[in-house]
């Protein structure tokens, strides 16, 4: 064992004297010095199991990966918290998933729309209620093209057939009613939210939609939530490269375009974890190959698009060296202007699905080293993922809490982290720079070439800020 | 380097050709069929349709209890609230209230999942108070339930004595508790529960002598600057007090480099004397109806609910505080009256005749109904999807009291699509709201002033009081600049486009 995984060892053991005896044997097993041969047995963390009750976890729920990531952001359909109102409150619109079209006539992304349970309905049940209120929306969207009713915990609890009132009303309708099984209470973390919405995906609208010709370059872009435009950016490329991309999901996704996905020559996943399911299906289902990609930062840009014109014949070949030359000396002047004020600098993270390795190349462009990386709600195929990605001894951390994050952070010393909107704040205080990494701090777009001068912009933004230089620390 | 980012990037014609190809595989409906529906929408044969509705909520400006009762108990030293339920919740509540403050929030959840469901929550009680206890050093735990843990039926009371028993903590931690199942009120209930529950525990048994201050209870405030300005307020007027639930440092904490989990808040020795106080006042009437009952009945102290938005109720609120600690009004509170009353007189042209719409929370709406209308402005929809039956009683008897009030309509437990039609079929001037009011901003072209719960797209307006007199000025200011913002952007290309107002 090298002396930085030993190192790192003994300080992530000294981080966890403050837990009581059965958290602290826990938390060991979800801590690790990165080995990137990934020879080292204890290296391996453990992941996607229970979060520690009163430990303060960064964690969500199912609900919030069915909805706010994966169902939340399809705009044409009138996605519905059924529930008690506070969760579809609080995932109102906080993701930045944009698209285009007339909110509330032929698109609904922006809304709010929610049973608002009340004891009565938790007493008698919400299914009654739950058929007048498609009801009631029908009338009032008659544009929209399907209805999404995901459940919050009250639901699962008291036993709704909602698989029955969708059943019924989508036949009256004629338009797809999918009931999505989501409940805040099932499984561990977000993860299973994305599997259960996956499956209903596959279930209520793939394969059901409309597409006149296909072409042997059609492509489904999948798992690309177009925070802040991410997906366009990434889509610009595509085209670029003589693709054409028929579906795009879930950010700006219609249910059109969802159901017609299954025609693609090959499935494009960005986010592993959270579409990874779907992809699965269709490979075993229609035969169609999907490849994993990374279109943050030039280095991966320029591996990933010649990854995926592997699939195609020589002409997209020709397109992706075409479409690197022409990037390319954009993306050396991104360079050129920010690595010197960036180079050497020690980046943390901790994040969802794909970013705690997809960014560490992007950072790396920019000449910064990413030292702490870990995920809230990833599984070991996530991890086997990030060991390569970075330097022996760096620090994994699986479903790290607050406690932790302070710790690694005084520790570590990082010149930046990048976390969500409940870290935020507490790094502020600390007085450590801090960009938010699951909205992009209300930037973007970070992914594709227009996405990279963004990314490259902000971290600069964040760490050579001068008022960080303001704060008057007490001695 | 001149970079674009989304905000002009997309405007670029290769991206706008990018979205018309799309358009191919999206099988939307053709741009004739969204305009037809479009307008529709803007009708008042659309209107009575959305009015009919009994089954869905589209757009509520309404939130669920637990957020509430954390944010009640956040404003007590050294308090981690404590969610007995599933971890999404916490998660949901913690980010709702960085997002509106900019400011880190601490509260635990027990994460419970199916097996808790099928077996109960007293294993994930146990481990998370142990924990809790362990990692974080709190001098409370407040703890409040979610959906889940109302549904399947936790005994928080047995739980927390099991806790005890088995040493996980200390006797002497105090362990208040709330009932806040998310199907029943919304945060301003949460608030109201959470108080009851901390004050009716950390009091028990400390009845003595008079202590000769007064108890200020704010309530669901989420106005930082309320809190300061309401300290400084009763220190010029040389009044004891204690403030229940001072969130103010908890939201407002200054950088010095250092991360504190409970800056501030009421501290607990005040907290357990309170109820040997002269008085209690609530500033808000409908997050405090249970914790006032109970005071009334049990503490035998003289209680009162003044909510000092705008120059009549501050008035009120001096007069009714001199009344109480027998100490006169100081001309340095006079004085601001009068600079308030000059704000108001400056600026009333702008603001006289003015129609207004307003959706948010019922005691923030009865003190903006009652300032506005000391300013000549006329409100005419009035939205509130936390009111009920009281509310409208309440705010109609508000609106009687002046002819500005003629024209009005209390819509309780309406939200903001109702709003929308509204606003389409009966227009206003004005617009005072919330972060997502800017979707109906957008829609239908009404001029926002945001005030409110949440603010995200706007930095800082929770520092700025809206109580008192100063709070007046702010209120002036907020809702006359917009007028003044408006008239610039209308005049823009006429003769009109002045540079003195």
């Amino acid at each position: 064992m090298s002396t930085a995984i030993k190192d790192t060892q003994k300080m992530i053991e000294e981080v966890l004297e403050a837990y009581p005896e059965k958290s602290k044997k826990d938390r060991a097993k979800h801590l690790a010095a990165n080995d990137p041969t990934g020879q080292c047995s204890t290296c391996q963390v453990k992941s996607n199991v229970k979060s520690r009750p009163g430990v303060m976890t960064v964690r969500g729920c199912a609900y919030a990966g069915a909805k706010g990531v994966v169902w939340g952001p399809v705009k044409d359909q009138l996605t519905i918290s059924h529930g008690p109102v506070g969760c579809g409150q609080y995932s109102w619109w906080a993701r930045r998933n944009y698209y285009n079209g007339q909110t509330g006539v032929d698109t609904f992304g922006t809304m709010h729309i929610t049973t608002d349970f009340q004891e009565k309905d938790i007493v008698y049940g919400g299914d009654k209620g739950l058929d007048s209120a498609l009801h009631e929306l029908k009338e009032l969207f008659p544009l929209a093209k399907g209805m999404g009713i995901l459940s919050e915990c009250p639901v699962g609890l008291i036993g709704d057939d909602i698989e029955a009132v969708s059943k019924r009303v989508a036949k009256e309708f004629n338009i797809p009613i999918v009931p999505v099984r989501c409940e805040g209470f099932r499984g561990v973390s977000q993860s299973l939210g994305h599997h259960i919405a996956n499956d209903t995906i596959r279930d209520y609208v793939l394969g059901k939609g409309q597409l006149e010709k296909t072409t042997p370059y059609d492509v489904a872009l999948i798992g690309d939530y177009n925070i802040g435009g991410d997906a366009w950016a990434s889509r610009k490329m595509l085209e670029e490269m003589g693709l054409r991309v028929i579906a795009q999901w879930t950010g700006d996704a219609s249910i059109n375009e969802m159901g017609i996905a299954n025609k693609a020559k090959l499935n494009l996943v960005h986010c592993y974890r959270s579409m990874n399911y779907i992809c699965r299906h269709m490979e075993e289902t229609y035969g169609i190959p999907w490849v994993e990609f990374n279109f943050f930062g030039p280095t991966k840009i320029y591996q990933s698009i010649r990854k995926i014109a592997s699939y195609f014949d020589d002409s997209i070949k020709e397109n992706a060296e075409k479409v690197i030359e022409k990037y390319k000396p954009k993306m050396d002047a991104v360079i050129e202007e920010f690595k010197p004020r960036l180079e050497g600098k020690k980046v943390m993270l901790y994040v969802g699905g794909l970013r705690p390795r997809h960014t560490i190349g992007a950072y790396e462009d920019i000449g910064m080293e990413v030292v702490a990386a870990g995920y809230e709600f990833g599984h070991s195929d996530d991890y086997k993922r990030t060991y390569p990605e970075m330097k022996e001894g760096a620090v994994i951390m699986d479903d790290a809490t607050l406690y932790e994050l302070e710790e690694f952070t005084r520790r570590l010393k990082p010149d930046m982290v990048g976390s969500g909107i409940k870290e935020k704040y507490s790094y502020h205080k600390m007085g450590v720079p801090f960009r938010q990494m699951h909205s992009w701090d209300y930037s973007g777009p970070y992914h594709g070439f227009d996405g990279f001068p963004v990314f490259a912009r902000d971290m600069d933004m964040t760490v050579n800020s001068p008022t960080w230089n303001l704060i008057r620390r007490k001695k | 380097m001149r970079i674009k980012d989304h905000s002009e990037l997309f405007q670029e014609q290769e991206y706008i050709e990018q979205f018309a190809r799309k358009k191919e595989f999206e099988n939307g409906p053709s741009d004739e069929e969204i305009q037809r529906v479009s307008a529709w929408t803007k009708t008042e044969e659309y209107k009575e349709l959305n009015f009919k509705r009994q089954n869905i909520k589209i757009n509520p400006a309404k939130a669920c209890q637990p957020l509430g009762a954390i944010f009640c108990s956040s404003g007590f030293e050294g308090t981690m609230p404590f969610v007995q339920g599933a971890q999404g919740c916490a998660a949901y509540f913690r980010s709702h209230l960085n997002r509106h403050f900019k400011e880190p929030f601490a509260a635990i959840s027990t994460s419970m999942t199916e097996d808790a469901a099928v077996f109960g929550g007293l294993n994930n009680m146990l481990e998370g108070m142990e924990n809790a206890y362990k990692l974080y050093s709190p001098k409370m735990l407040a703890v409040c339930t979610t959906c889940m843990t109302e549904v399947i039926g936790d005994d928080l009371n047995s739980y927390i004595r099991t806790a005890r028993e088995k040493g996980l903590i200390p006797n002497d931690l105090p362990v208040p508790f709330a009932h806040t199942p998310s199907f029943v009120g919304s945060y301003i209930t949460g608030y109201d529960n959470m108080m009851k529950g901390i004050l009716s525990s950390i009091t028990s048994g400390k009845k003595g002598e008079p202590n000769g201050k007064i108890n200020i209870i704010p309530g669901f405030d989420t106005y930082t600057g309320n809190y300061r300005e309401l300290k400084r307020l009763l220190d010029i007027m040389d009044v004891k007090h204690t403030i229940l639930a001072d969130v103010s440092d908890i939201f407002d904490s200054p950088n010095t480099g250092e991360y504190k989990l409970y800056p501030g808040g009421t501290p607990l020795v005040d907290a357990m004397d309170s109820i040997n106080a002269e008085a209690t006042i609530a500033l808000q009437k409908y997050s405090t109806l249970k914790t006032m009952e109970y005071i009334g009945k049990e503490w035998n102290q003289k209680t009162a609910v003044l909510t000092p938005i705008g120059i009549k109720n501050t008035d009120k609120f001096f007069e009714e505080i001199s009344k109480i600690t027998g100490k006169p009004v100081p001309q340095e509170i006079e004085d601001e009256r009068g600079r308030a009353v000059d704000a108001m007189i400056d600026s009333h042209p702008y603001v006289h005749g003015k129609r207004f719409s307003l959706v948010g929370d019922p005691d923030m709406l009865m003190g903006l109904v009652s300032f506005l209308m000391e300013m000549g402005g006329i409100p005419v929809h009035i939205v509130c999807t936390m009111g009920d039956k009281k509310f409208e009683e309440d705010m109609n008897a508000l609106l009687s009291e002046s002819p500005f009030g003629a024209d009005a309509h209390v819509y309780a437990g309406k939200d903001m699509w109702h709003l929308r039609s509204l606003l389409f079929t009966e227009p206003v001037d004005l617009l005072i709201g919330n972060s997502y009011a800017k979707f109906l901003w957008r829609d239908t072209g009404t001029p926002l002033v945001r005030i409110g719960f949440p603010l995200f797209d706007r930095h800082h307006l929770h520092r700025y009081p809206v109580i008192g007199y100063q709070g007046v000025i702010n209120l002036v200011n907020w809702v006359v600049n917009t007028v003044l913002d408006e008239m610039d952007r209308k005049t823009m290309n006429t003769t009109s486009f002045d540079v003195i107002r």
